[in-house]
C-alpha cells in the first residue's frame, strides 16, 4: 500500500514546474522532501492535493493503487489524502471545532459524531497536543500566530486521521517549542498503516522526526534520493554541493 | 395598570361584527379609504389622517433613486383585503416551491398553514397564554394594532405617524398612512422588563394585515424590550407590495431591541419603512435580515433626540439572481454625547445585486458623538455586484468617526482549503457564507439564528457551476 507519484509533469500559468517527478510514499514510512526554494515542492504538495490552479500534464498520481489524478480536492480527502498547508486561510465567523466536526462527518458519512460526541473526542486530541481548549472556539486560523496555524494544522490531521499526509514545510516559521510539539504532533501519527510525506527547507525538524527516505527535488526534478544522512550532508555542505557531488 | 386589561370581547366582536369586504384592485380612492377606516371603527382623526395621507400620495411622485421601480404595477395591487376574507386560498393553492421550503427548513404543518395565511384556525394564543398573563399582571400590552386604536385611543393618537415617521415622510409612507391595515401594538410601562422576546410571529391576525401592517412600540422611562417580527419562511403575498411601517418610541433610558427577518416572495417590492425616536439614555437595537423580495428598499433608523442616546444596527441582506437588496441604515444625531454602530453584510450571489446606502448625520450642536459603519459585502460568482453608497453628514467637529467598508470574492484558495479536508465545493461555500453573517445570526433568536441559516444554505444551493 502506498501514494504513488508517477512521471508528473505540471504546469502553473502555463509554465512548466514539475516536469516528470516519480516518489513513492510507502505506508509505514516517513518521507521527507527536500529542496531549494523554487524547486516546486510545494506546486507537488498542492497537486496532489488536486489545486486546481495546478495543471496535470501528465503522469498520475495513485493512491493504493486507485488513480486520484483528476479527483476534486474532498474525493481525494475522503480516500485518506491529508494536506497540511504551508499558509492555512483564515476563515471568518466559522470556530474550528465547528469546521473540524463538518469536515469529520463529511470524511465519516456512514458514522457520523454527534455534537456531543465529537466534542469529547476533540478535547482528547487537542489534549495530547497540549492545546488549550478554547482554542477550538476561536475563528479559523484568523488571527492565530504563525505558530497557533501550523498546530492547528496539526490538531486537523489528528482528528481527521488520513493514511497519506503531506506537511508542506510545516516547520518553517516556528519556534524550538512549538517545533517540538509539531513534531511530537507528527510522530504520534507515524504507524504501519500511515504514510508521510514531510516537505521541507531546513534539516532542523529532522533532529525531531526521524526519516526513513530523503528525496532532493531541484529545478522540478528528483535529483537525489537517500537515507537519514542525506539531510546531514544537505546541512554541512548545502544544497548544491550535495546534488552536484553525485 | 388595570387601564390595560385586555377584554377579549371587544377583539373577537370586532372581528366577527366586520362586513364582508375586498377593494378591486387597483382601487385607492377616497371611497376606498373612508369604506377601511369604518370597517374598522375608527375615530375620526385616524380617518383624517388617513385622507391626509392619501392626498399627499396623490401629489408625490414615486422617487427617483435606488433600485427601479418600474415593474411595479401599482394598479394591479390591492390596497385592502378585510381580514378573514383572504383565508379562503387554500393549502393546495399555494405554491410547491413554498411548500417545499417550509418542509426544508422543518416548520410544522400547522404554523406552515398559518404562515402562508391559510390555516386561520392556528390558534397561538395557546402558546402565547401563560407569557401573555405575566405580561398582562406588569401592565405590558400587546395588541393588534386595529384594536389597539379602539382601546388605547390616547397612546396611539399621540405616537402613531406623528413624531416618529409622520405620514409626510415618504410617498410608500404616505400610501401606508392611507391604507394601513394590522400590525402590533405594544406599550411597556415604566421600569418593565420584559425578559422573553414578544414576537409577532405567532400571533393571530398579524399575518392578515401582511401587506400594510403598522407596528408601533412605546417603551416608557427606564423598560426593557426585545421583539422579534416576521418570519424567516418565505411568506407568499399574492400581491406584489409591502409597504409597512415599524415606529419605536425609545423613552429615556429605555432599551428596545428590533429584530426581524424579512423573505418575502420574489415578486414582492418591500418598500418597508422602520424608524426609532431614541431619547435621553435610551438604546434601540435594530437587527435586521432580508432574503426575499425582488426589490427592497429598507433603511431601519434612528433618532437620537436625547443626550446619551444610542443606536446599534445589524444588518443581513441576501440577493439571488433577480434580486436587488437596497438596504442599510441611517441615524441622525441631534443630541450631545450620542453613539450610533452600523454593521451591515451583503452577500450577492451570481447576477443578484445588493446595495448598501445608509446616511449618519451629526448635528451642530451634537457635539462628543461617535459614530462607526461597517459594511462587508460578499460577491459569490463572476457575475454578482455590490454596491456601497454611505453618507456622512457631520456639523460639528467633537464627533469620533469610522467607516470601513470591504468587499470579497470567495477566493479559490479559500475553497480548496475546506475541500481538502473532505467539503464538497457547495458545502465549502455554504461554510464560508454563514461564517460572514455569524456576527448578525448570533444576535437573532435561536430558532430565527438556525433557520436563517439553512435558508441561506438553501439559496446557496445549485450556486456552484
Amino acid at each position: 500500500m502506498k501514494l504513488e507519484i508517477k512521471d508528473l509533469v505540471v504546469q502553473v500559468e502555463g509554465k512548466d514546474i514539475l516536469k516528470g517527478v516519480s516518489l513513492t510514499i510507502e505506508k509505514g514510512q516517513v518521507h521527507v522532501l527536500m529542496g531549494p526554494n523554487g524547486s516546486g515542492k510545494s506546486t507537488l504538495a498542492n497537486t496532489l492535493m488536486g489545486h486546481p490552479a495546478y495543471e496535470v500534464v501528465s503522469g498520475s498520481l495513485l493512491l493504493d493503487g486507485e488513480d486520484i489524478t483528476d479527483l476534486d480536492p474532498d474525493k481525494r480527502a475522503r480516500l485518506g489524502l491529508f494536506l497540511s498547508f504551508q499558509y492555512p486561510k483564515e476563515i471568518e465567523g466559522v470556530t474550528l471545532a465547528n469546521f473540524l466536526r463538518t469536515a469529520y462527518n463529511s470524511l465519516h458519512e456512514d458514522n457520523p459524531k454527534s455534537m456531543v460526541e465529537f466534542h469529547k473526542y476533540l478535547k482528547e486530541q487537542m489534549a495530547l497536543l497540549h492545546i488549550d481548549s478554547a482554542f477550538s472556539r476561536r475563528y479559523l486560523n484568523k488571527g492565530f500566530s504563525g505558530g497557533e496555524k501550523k498546530r492547528a494544522e496539526i490538531l486537523q490531521m489528528k482528528v481527521l486521521d488520513p493514511k497519506y499526509m503531506v506537511l508542506d514545510e510545516t516547520d518553517s516559521g516556528l519556534d524550538v517549542d512549538a517545533l517540538r510539539v509539531v513534531s511530537e504532533g507528527i510522530n504520534t501519527m507515524r504507524g504501519p498503516e500511515k504514510g508521510l510525506l514531510l516537505i521541507t527547507h531546513y534539516q532542523r525538524i529532522l533532529d525531531y522526526v526521524t526519516p526513513d527516505v530523503i528525496s532532493i527535488l531541484k529545478d522540478g526534478e528528483i535529483v537525489k534520493t537517500g537515507d537519514a544522512s542525506l539531510a546531514r550532508k544537505i546541512e554541512e555542505q548545502g544544497f548544491d554541493k550535495v546534488i552536484s557531488g553525485e | 395598570m388595570n387601564d390595560f386589561q385586555i377584554d377579549r370581547s371587544i377583539y373577537d366582536d370586532a372581528n366577527e361584527d366586520r362586513s364582508v369586504f375586498k377593494s378591486n384592485p387597483g382601487e385607492l380612492s377616497e371611497e376606498l379609504v373612508r369604506e377601511i377606516s369604518r370597517v374598522k371603527n375608527e375615530p375620526e382623526w385616524m380617518l383624517e389622517k388617513r385622507l391626509k395621507g392619501l392626498e399627499l400620495w396623490n401629489q408625490t411622485p414615486l422617487p427617483n433613486w435606488g433600485p427601479s421601480l418600474e415593474k411595479l404595477d401599482l394598479d394591479a395591487i390591492q390596497y385592502f383585503i378585510r381580514p378573514g376574507l383572504e383565508e379562503t386560498s387554500s393549502w393546495d393553492e399555494l405554491p410547491e416551491d413554498i411548500k417545499a421550503t417550509y418542509d426544508k427548513i422543518g416548520i410544522p404543518e400547522a404554523e406552515q398553514k398559518a404562515l402562508s395565511g391559510v390555516g386561520a384556525q392556528y390558534d397561538s394564543e395557546v402558546v402565547y397564554h401563560k407569557l401573555k398573563e405575566e405580561w398582562e399582571k406588569q401592565g405590558v400590552v400587546f395588541e393588534n394594532m386595529d384594536v389597539a386604536v379602539q382601546k388605547y385611543p390616547d397612546l396611539v393618537k399621540k405616537y402613531f405617524m406623528s413624531t416618529c415617521v409622520p405620514i409626510s415622510d415618504h410617498k410608500f409612507v404616505m400610501l401606508h398612512a392611507a391604507v394601513w391595515s394590522g400590525g402590533t401594538f405594544i406599550y411597556i410601562p415604566k421600569g418593565v422588563k420584559v425578559t422573553v422576546p414578544l414576537q409577532a410571529y405567532f400571533r393571530m391576525n398579524a399575518k392578515n394585515g401582511g401587506q400594510f401592517e403598522h407596528t408601533l412600540i412605546i417603551a416608557d422611562e427606564g423598560s426593557e424590550v426585545h421583539y422579534v417580527e416576521g418570519c424567516s419562511a418565505p411568506q407568499f403575498n399574492s400581491s406584489s407590495l409591502h409597504a409597512g411601517c415599524v415606529e419605536l418610541h425609545v423613552l429615556e433610558g429605555a432599551k428596545v431591541r428590533y429584530s426581524s427577518v424579512e423573505n418575502w416572495s420574489k415578486n414582492t417590492f418591500n418598500l418597508n419603512t422602520k424608524r426609532a425616536i431614541v431619547h435621553k439614555n435610551g438604546v434601540a437595537e435594530w437587527v435586521n435580515g432580508n432574503l426575499g423580495s425582488g426589490v427592497t428598499m429598507l433603511y431601519p433608523s434612528s433618532v437620537l433626540i436625547g443626550e446619551g442616546a444610542r443606536s446599534d444596527s445589524l444588518g443581513i441582506a441576501f440577493a439571488a439572481p433577480g434580486q436587488h437588496q437596497d438596504t442599510g441604515s441611517k441615524v441622525v444625531h441631534a443630541a450631545p454625547n450620542t453613539h450610533s454602530t452600523i454593521v451591515a453584510k451583503s452577500i450577492s450571489r451570481d447576477s443578484g445585486i445588493t446595495t448598501y446606502r445608509g446616511i449618519v448625520s451629526i448635528a451642530k450642536n451634537a457635539t462628543g458623538c461617535s459614530t462607526s459603519t461597517v459594511c462587508d459585502a460578499l460577491l459569490v460568482g463572476d457575475e454578482a455586484v455590490s454596491h456601497t453608497i454611505p453618507v456622512m453628514k457631520v456639523y460639528n467637529n467633537k464627533v469620533t468617526m469610522a467607516h470601513e467598508a470591504t468587499v470579497g470574492k470567495i477566493g479559490e484558495d479559500e475553497i480548496f482549503y475546506l475541500m481538502s479536508r473532505g467539503l464538497s465545493e457547495e458545502d465549502a461555500i455554504k461554510l464560508i457564507v454563514s461564517g460572514f453573517i455569524e456576527p448578525v445570526v448570533k444576535e437573532l433568536p435561536l430558532e430565527y439564528a438556525v433557520e436563517l441559516n439553512k435558508l441561506i444554505a438553501l439559496e446557496m444551493e445549485g450556486s456552484v457551476g
